[in-house]
């Protein structure tokens, strides 16, 4: 995966004067600008991947849970977050993996549902309960029309966190964001 | 041993099984029956090495002689693996990789069950993590025994010797030795008596819808992995896996 650095030398998106310190509300709010890399129309805090933010002393801790154990984004969020830290002049920060509670689709926000489906992919259906994992298939609706009448191609998509469907109504193919 | 030895060892069977399991499913990228198949592989191929990530980082803060996980992964021989013997068999054709999935499957889910209760909070927290992901893969795989098994007369019949020739793998991973026992006792380990009831329903109840006879249960089983001592083929998966680390030592890109 290529990255690129920003290259600017003296221009700046600080957004807090020198020796002044944002609540993390504002911190909140900045985080909400870093996209997800495989899902840029969903941030990575819509998507439960920010766990909390708090001040140590003069440090900011930021912790981070992971979504799926092998998902190569991983890395690359906690880059994204540490520039967008950065270079809003709050390098002064550090990241924390917490593994416990596992992420779980259920902390998507429903806004964030509906970004998904505008893009294209059905969103998560119901909670990650034990039942919607061993049992039946979830009924999925089609994000480009609306049909019920979908079947599922493939339990493993472009994407760890994605399945394959097809829809039976509109004919296209489309990819599902499993619970887990 | 001391629990410190036998939770070094512990780890580096599962991020070991994982990890062997893992570069064998990706031989099959670009090998695969479908487009479907293929993606299907490579992400559960993904899963277990970012499980076994996780075991090996823990293993190598555990065993605390200044190795990280790379190390660990790529730069032990053969002799110092310890990963269970059925996950460095051949692909074979696409029933034995499913066969072979499929018994490994049972036993990693029930056993990171277990491990989700385990008394040492990280290795629950890994297992609980790791469990929603091995929950598709043993889905998919059992899904996948049932419909080559009760397929064609051809599926069935290569189904039904891809279980006949893996079976002397399967019971490794349900036998205990002292570093099981002495986590066990300690509240960190599974109980792989529970775990084996646990393994063999599931497997009964799969191989009869598929309409496969099960193998002998008293036959002949292949130990050895878990403590190092590895069949031919191992070797031959480490030439090609650690050939880069080795030949460019602390390359990155
Ligand atoms: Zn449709």
């Amino acid at each position: 995966m290529v990255q690129q650095h920003d290259s600017n030398l003296i221009a700046t998106d600080r957004r807090w004067p020198e020796g002044t310190r944002p609540s993390t509300d504002e911190i909140w709010h900045l985080l909400e600008e870093v996209p997800d890399p495989e899902v840029p129309v969903v941030n990575v805090v819509e998507l439960g991947i920010v766990r909390e933010l708090a001040w140590n002393g003069d440090i900011l801790e930021v912790t981070l849970t992971p979504t799926y154990s092998g998902c190569p984004a991983t890395h690359f969020i906690e880059e994204e977050i540490g520039a967008a830290l950065n270079r809003a002049g709050l390098a002064n920060h550090r990241l924390k993996q917490r593994l416990a509670p596992a992420w779980t689709t259920d902390w998507i926000t429903d806004a964030a549902r509906e970004k998904l489906r505008a893009f294209g992919i059905a969103p998560p259906q119901g909670s990650a309960s034990k039942r919607s994992l061993l049992g039946e298939d979830p009924e999925v609706t089609c994000p480009q029309c609306g049909s019920t009448h979908t079947e599922q191609v493939s339990e493993f998509g472009s994407t760890a966190c994605k399945a394959l469907y097809r829809c039976k109504e509109c004919l296209e193919p489309f990819d599902y964001f499993k619970c887990i | 041993m001391t629990e410190q030895q036998a939770l070094f060892e512990y780890l580096l069977r599962l991020g070991d099984s994982g990890t062997i399991l893992s570069q064998r499913l990706c031989e099959w990228i670009g090998n695969a029956p479908a487009l479907e198949e293929e993606l299907a592989i490579g992400n559960v191929a993904l899963d277990l090495l970012g499980q076994a990530r996780a075991w090996l980082e823990y293993a190598a803060e555990v065993e605390g002689a200044g190795r990280d996980a790379d190390a660990l992964a790529f730069l032990r021989h053969e002799r110092e693996y310890r990963n269970l013997l059925i996950v460095e068999q051949a692909n074979g054709n696409f029933a034995d990789t499913m066969a072979r999935q499929y018994l490994f499957d049972a036993w990693h889910y029930f056993m990171l069950q277990a491990l989700c209760t385990s008394a040492d909070e990280r290795i629950a927290a890994i297992a609980a993590k790791g469990l929603k992901e091995v929950t598709y893969h043993l889905r998919r795989s059992s899904a996948w025994v049932k419909r080559l098994g009760d397929g064609t007369e051809e599926s069935h019949a290569k189904m039904q010797d891809a279980i006949d020739e893996i079976w002397t793998y399967s019971g490794e991973m349900l036998i205990g030795d002292e570093a099981d026992q002495l986590l066990l006792e300690a509240g960190i380990g599974a109980d792989l008596e529970q775990v084996k009831q646990q393994w063999q329903a599931h497997v009964t109840a799969t191989l009869a819808e598929a309409t496969l006879t099960q193998p002998a249960e008293d036959s002949y089983m292949q130990t050895g992995g878990k403590q190092g001592y590895h069949t031919e083929q191992l070797g031959f998966l480490l030439a090609e896996m650690q050939y880069l680390p080795r030949a460019y030592p602390g390359a990155s890109w």
